[in-house]
């Protein structure tokens, strides 16, 4: 692929996160490692939910739901003395894909905004599923003792966590452009662009659709699984429906025709919230006071904008016009 | 005519299709034979797309058969009539516009080659897609344009878009419904030689309105009226047919 602004764009990004624990400890400010941990892990997840909302065309409005059983298959593990990090990760996936498998195999069929209800109606319901857990935390949610055992990578070292996050989101960045320009990539793209001609040209446009939403929902489970190591905790609002609108907010606000965009997303939208939640930008009183209880409606009016003024997402903005399919 | 020419491809036996009260599908019988331009005509409302969609699988019939090389496809649906070789071009242009054309006719050509999960090597670099897309935009006369943003291109290439979409699927019957619409008189005339060109290799369905276009290319007409074949028979026979006259051509005057 050429090397365009979009990928040298990129590229700074990643040369950014690959450095960035060498600033922390250089600036001795080791809560930024744990910070863009997170970050990366809400990047990993609008990735992931980003292959069937992007190239995919379909709103889901739930993908939240697969972050929680990630993070719940760490935490119920655990629980019961597993602490084996790749037992963990495979039981997350495979947990994951027979949720993913069998939700998607109902809400693939439908479309436009019942998709995005019955989504949101399955994401409740595992909600509503950990809630009722009460031996692993129900509402309280589950802390979890210690980070996986993952034999060579000592999770309990914040920046060995890091590095292992990253280099997941670098894997992810890469599988999904090999898919998106292989011929299941173009098919899902046509079925975006126009499912009836899709269909017409005999693609069993349902089946290409699941195996979207099962890859997609994978890489949310995945990020589930770091989110419960990096928090030492599984709980409920990890599933909660706003979780799985932010992720939408991500994806859109980084630009959602690129692979690399919901990185960005998630950069911005994280650090916004980081900074306005604590501003304190030094005007009179009562105005702090309205800030301080309101910053979200400052992330709203910033989302406002750029969906008014930048429609292919701050990512789409910056690499130029064109998107290209890759990004990365 | 040889008797190898007269294969059925496709045949309709009693089909029917109500919409409420209305009798939209009313009986039809129809063969398409290996090497032959079967034409349909008719009034608008007549019911072409209606029974159009119901040969492709797109509308299920409430009574009858359709059989497609022998075999009965009457519940098998779009996708699956598709593969066996029944490839429709649109009436209302149907394609990915914010594709390229090439991408386009590789999305055919993919279907055609079977699964499309294929998860690793680049598609564009894939010869075996990329190569039967090109020679696909060659036969309809679009390859210059191959590289070219599908909402970019004029009216008339978008037909032919239609079409090249359509012949890579290598169907084995075409159904073309209305390919003239809309295209100016020269774009209509290249349309007429290409068509032509086709009949060879594949049997045809036309659903058009042009008639000077139709009594060019087909070899058999049938005239459709209130979803019912009024008249069935050769261009000469149609032309000099009384009741075709009364229900149809005489109205608009295009007998000549």
């Amino acid at each position: 692929m050429k090397r365009d602004r979009a990928f040298w764009f990129a590229a700074a990004t990643l040369a950014f996160l690959a450095l960035l624990p060498v600033y922390a400890a250089l600036a001795a400010q080791p809560f930024y490692v744990t910070l863009f941990s997170r970050i990366m892990v809400f990047a990993l997840a609008a990735v992931g939910l980003n292959l069937v909302l992007g190239f995919g065309g379909l709103v889901s409005f739930g993908h939240a739901l697969y972050i929680g059983v990630g993070a719940y298959s760490v935490g119920i593990l655990a629980h019961h003395g597993i602490t084996n990090g790749w037992v963990q990760l495979v039981v997350a996936l495979a947990m994951v894909a027979l949720f993913a498998a069998v939700i998607g195999a109902v809400v693939v069929r439908t479309g436009g905004m019942t998709f995005i209800m019955i989504t949101l109606a399955f994401a409740q319901m595992g909600f509503f599923l950990a809630v009722s857990l009460k031996q692993y935390g129900g509402d309280d949610g589950l802390t979890i003792d210690a980070r996986s055992a993952m034999g060579l990578f000592d999770l309990a070292n914040n920046t060995v966590l890091y590095y292992v996050i990253f280099a997941s989101l670098l894997l992810t960045l890469y599988l999904f452009h090999r898919f998106i320009n292989a011929r299941f990539g173009l098919a899902l793209r046509g079925i975006k662009a126009n499912e009836r001609r899709l269909a017409a040209l005999g693609y069993p446009t349902f089946r290409y659709k699941l195996v979207a939403y099962v890859i997609s929902a994978q890489v949310c489970g995945l990020a589930g699984f770091w989110l419960a190591n990096l928090t030492k905790f599984a709980a409920p609002s990890y599933m909660a429906w706003t979780v799985s609108g932010e992720l939408i907010v991500i994806a859109v606000l980084g630009g959602m025709s690129s692979l690399f965009g919901p990185v960005i997303g998630a950069l911005v939208f994280l650090l916004l919230e980081e900074v306005l939640s604590s501003w304190k930008p030094g005007i009179w009183p009562a105005a702090e006071t309205l800030l301080g209880n309101h910053w979200l409606g400052l992330i709203g009016l910033f989302v406002f904008t750029l969906a008014l003024f930048a429609r292919q997402g701050i990512f789409g903005y910056l690499a130029g016009k064109k998107d290209s399919a890759g990004g990365h | 005519m040889s008797t190898s020419e007269l294969r059925p491809l496709l045949e309709v036996e009693g089909l029917v299709k109500r919409f409420g009260g209305l009798l939209a599908t009313d009986h039809v019988n129809l063969t398409v034979n290996a090497g032959e331009i079967h034409a349909i005509i008719g009034p608008n409302g007549a019911g072409k797309t209606t029974l159009i969609g119901q040969l492709t699988g797109e509308l299920a019939q409430d009574q009858g058969l359709v059989r497609f090389l022998g075999q009965d496809v009457s519940r098998a649906g779009v996708a699956a009539r598709a593969h066996l070789g029944l490839g429709r071009s649109y009436q209302i242009t149907q394609v990915c516009r914010e594709f390229t054309v090439l991408e386009n006719v590789m999305l055919s050509v993919q279907s055609h080659l079977g699964s499309s999960f294929k998860f690793w090597k680049p598609v564009a670099e894939e010869r075996e897609v990329v190569e039967p897309a090109r020679a696909a935009l060659q036969r309809v006369g679009l390859a210059k344009r191959a590289d070219e943003i599908v909402a970019n291109l004029a009216h008339g290439e978008h037909r032919q878009l239609e079409l090249a979409m359509t012949l890579a699927l290598k169907p084995k019957v075409l159904l073309l419904d209305e390919p003239m619409a809309g295209m100016s008189q020269v774009e209509s005339e290249e349309m007429v030689s290409l068509i032509a060109t086709l009949k060879s290799a594949h049997g045809i369905l036309l659903v058009e309105h042009d008639m000077d276009a139709v009594f060019k290319l087909a070899d058999r007409i049938s005239v459709l009226v209130y979803g019912k074949i009024i008249a069935s028979g050769t261009p000469e026979a149609i032309r000099h047919s009384q009741e075709v006259r009364d229900a149809y051509l005489g109205e608009e005057g295009l007998v000549a």
